[in-house]
């Protein structure tokens, strides 16, 4: 049976069965009414007080039943799955029947199913943290117990084809061993991120100045959509976009100095990137500029202070807290930057200076490690798990530290949102 | 002037200086512009030709050996356009037959895909073909004999390693519904969630923790939601790698932490009043919300929402650690088939070296930023009529 019709004979039972506690609930309701005693709560509630308390015991079986299945607890057959549930169900709707009297508290125990409802909605989320950080922490952690963690975050050489063989299920004996020193990862990582800021701070920060201090509310108008779509763009474009245009841009230009620059340059991936995160810090960077109240502004021109003064000497220096913090943002996002990075810069750990020349960074050696046909045990498949690791641990710092510097700073000038 | 009152130190300096910085803000927002402009108008010129595609008027005599040997035209066409006729289109002759019986035994004037080779040489690309064949190809064309059409394999067909035979249609299925299982899974438990802790939610430390905890979810870099989905939905459940169940489920928890935000900001947007209101007559919590808060946020919770989709359906990273680069021909029709998905085929085509792949990875672009600028824009529309004012 597949796992569609299994689902339909489900809701083809329950549905039926919770309409028909609410019937029998609203007029068991109804009738005390009739008689004259005073019900806790509405005849309705009553109803939905019965439905929902009979169909709670079935899901639950259900999902208990399918969760003991995926766990290896002998196979329960589906079917029979299902009519244990819809026989519980029909207790449950017995059980409730009986229990109902006037002075049962319908409406309040609705009130509190909800809430459990919605509590479970809310784990679901916060789950998701633990999860992403157990499932990274535990399989970098098998990862440190096979290679040296000294040597990972030290070490020069990257060179995994040992593991690449072992991975495959091939002879690795006659060659060197693996070796995952990942400097050179985070070296290019941090190099392609400083020149995405080398982009990004001055057209983000300036344009930002521009559009809150400068801009009549029409241009605004028209300015703020077209970031929108600057910022909607998916990185998989602007990676398609760095290597067909803009990386042989770069090549013929420095071709011209008599330079020779790689066609998968740091430089080309930055630029971009940078690209990319302008319109993230230009538009916190906005609101944050925005806020600076207009008293304080009109006390520096009261003074005789020039717009470009006032601008330079009271509203960045007030700003600069919640500007820091955007810029942080964007840094982050640039560090996790995937697309881009793998479309226009290359495979190769390459520890250097030159911004001409190939580089390789955290996310392209994870995706590199993921995508060939390896076993998950493989040294290679969970050294994708441990470079995972950093990256979420300095990506999680970068962001905590940015939204109290935000905060406190809405906090400094009352502003609610956020 | 220097006795004058009003004289102020300096002030052509820094009136100028004033000017310079001036020019300096405009001019980052010109440079981001241009750029903006630049990056659109290359990839509509480069896009724009793959919606065309050129055919070639061949006269076939058909004969029931060429149901069961299509490549047999080779041998009666003429050598050069023999040449000229993409592969594809003489394997597909069979069952072009099978749907026309009565063709057989007569000479069919039929209009034959192209190779890439020469779509790209009329199309003034990058091509390997050799001085006479160009100059046959030149005079075929004035001829009328070769021909462009609307290119209608790109938005039927798959992906293909003959590129004048891929298209887009199985990456477009595929997103449709690995964007429903993402829909169902992350909008309502968003909503849910944003409902709990703006509604329901006690003042308290755990509460501040949960908030805390959704704010930097929706910060981390999508490939670690990949890492996520690998480790545990593949890896530990077993769900099956490629498919849009496990790649919606994956898109999911990484726009769930978005849609709580934006569904919050909804929720708190609506006036302390109205729920006091509630209470003043009597309502229970579940009562306000329902029949009064939920609904006057709902408009700014469903942008919230599209949005959060719209980033969703654009995003790459993640899918391709969960296996979503699958080759896939054929449009899947499950969520537990393998599929492709439109970011992940953009991906894969932009790796192919054949030239064609580049026009036909810009327009798969070009299709996919209109949908996703038409999401957005549906979502803006939606805030501005029905979000109410207070």
């Amino acid at each position: 049976m597949t796992a569609q019709s299994i689902f339909l004979l489900f809701l083809g039972g329950l549905v039926p069965l919770m309409f028909i506690a609410y019937i029998i609930g609203k007029n068991k309701a109804l009738k005390m009414i009739q008689c004259g005693h005073k019900t806790h709560s509405q005849a309705t509630q009553y109803g939905w007080f019965s439905a929902l308390y009979t169909g709670l015991p079935v899901i639950l079986v259900m999902v208990a039943g399918v969760l003991a299945s995926l766990f290896g607890v002998d196979a329960i057959p589906k079917p029979m799955l299902i009519v244990v549930a819809l026989v519980v169900g029909v207790v449950a709707l017995l059980v409730i029947q009986k229990s109902i009297t006037k002075d049962t508290k319908a409406r309040d125990n609705i009130e509190s199913l909800i809430k459990g409802v919605l509590l479970f909605a809310t784990f679901i989320s916060v789950l998701t943290t633990f999860g992403i950080l157990f499932s990274i922490v535990f399989e970098a952690f098998h990862f440190f117990q096979r290679e040296s963690f000294w040597h990972f975050i030290t070490g020069t050489q990257w060179d995994p084809d040992t593991a690449f063989l072992e991975g495959a299920s091939r002879d690795a004996s006659m060659a060197a061993a693996a070796k995952f020193g990942a400097v050179p990862i985070f070296a290019g990582t941090f190099y392609i991120t400083f020149i995405a800021m080398l982009v990004a701070v001055p057209l983000g920060v300036l344009g930002a100045i521009f559009m809150s201090e400068y801009a009549s509310s029409k241009i605004r108008n028209t300015i703020k959509p077209l970031l929108e779509i600057l910022a909607g763009i998916p990185t998989v474009v602007y990676g398609f976009f760095a290597a067909i245009t803009v990386a042989p841009i770069l090549v013929n230009l420095f071709a011209k100095f008599g330079l020779s620059a790689s066609y998968e340059s740091a430089l080309g991936a930055g630029i971009v990137m940078g690209i990319m995160i302008v319109p993230i810090i230009a538009s916190l960077s906005d609101d944050v500029i925005s806020s600076v109240p207009q008293k304080t502004k009109n006390g520096a021109l009261a003074l005789g202070m020039t717009k470009a003064e006032t601008i330079k000497f009271v509203t960045l220096p007030s700003a600069m807290p919640g500007i820091i913090a955007s810029v942080l943002l964007g840094v982050s996002r640039a560090l996790g930057e995937t697309m881009i990075v793998v479309m226009a810069a290359s495979l190769r750990p390459n520890l250097t200076w030159n911004p001409l020349e190939d580089m390789t960074t955290v996310t392209v050696k994870i995706v590199e490690a993921l995508t060939g046909d390896q076993e998950f045990n493989s040294s290679l498949t969970l050294s994708a798990f441990a470079l995972g690791l950093i990256l979420f641990v300095v990506t999680l710092v970068i962001n905590i530290i940015s939204v109290q510097t935000i905060r406190s700073f809405h906090k400094k000038y009352k502003i609610s949102t956020l | 002037m220097k006795n004058d009152y009003f004289y102020i130190p300096q002030i052509e300096k820094r009136n100028a200086k004033a000017k310079r910085f001036h020019i300096l803000v405009s001019s980052a927002i010109i440079t981001t512009m241009a750029f903006l402009f630049f990056f659109l108008f290359t990839i509509i010129k480069e896009g724009i030709p793959a919606f065309k595609q050129s055919y070639i008027q061949v006269d076939i005599e058909i004969t029931q050996e060429l149901v069961e040997n299509p490549y047999a035209i080779n041998a009666t066409l003429d050598k050069d356009i023999a040449k000229f006729i993409s592969r594809s289109w003489t394997r597909s002759l069979p069952s072009q037959i099978e749907k026309n019986p009565d063709w057989i035994g007569k000479t069919v004037s039929l209009s034959a895909l192209t190779n890439a080779d020469v779509d790209q040489y009329l199309k003034g690309n990058n091509h390997k073909l050799s001085q006479d064949q160009q100059q046959k190809l030149d005079k075929m064309y004035e001829d009328g004999i070769i021909e462009f059409k609307f290119n209608k394999i790109f938005f039927t067909t798959g992906d293909s390693k003959i590129p004048e035979n891929a298209g887009f249609f199985s990456a477009m299925v595929g997103s449709v519904l690995t964007m429903l299982v993402t829909m169902l899974i992350a909008v309502p438990i968003g909503l849910m969630t944003a409902i709990y802790l703006e509604e329901f939610a006690p003042d308290n430390k755990f509460t501040q923790f949960i908030e805390i905890n959704i704010n930097n979810l929706a910060a981390i870099p999508s490939i670690l939601f990949g890492l996520l989905g690998l480790a545990i939905f593949i890896n530990f459940f077993g769900v099956p790698r490629s498919t849009p169940f496990v790649g919606g489920l994956t898109l999911a928890l990484m726009s769930l932490p978005i849609i709580i935000v934006s569904a919050k900001a909804a929720l708190k947007t609506v006036p302390e009043s109205i729920r006091q209101a509630g209470i003043g007559l009597g309502l229970t919590k579940w009562q306000i919300t329902r029949d009064h808060v939920f609904p006057l946020a709902l408009p700014g919770m469903l942008t919230g929402s599209i949005i959060a989709l719209a980033q969703a359906l654009g995003e790459t990273a993640p899918l391709i650690i969960v296996g979503m680069i699958a080759f896939v021909p054929d449009a899947s029709t499950s969520i537990f088939n393998a599929a492709t998905v439109m970011p992940a085929q953009i991906y894969t085509w932009s790796g192919m070296p054949e030239g064609m792949y580049i026009e036909k990875t810009s327009a798969a672009i070009m299709l996919l930023l209109g949908v996703l600028l038409s999401l957005n824009a549906i979502a803006i529309y939606l805030r501005k009529k029905f979000q109410p004012k207070w």
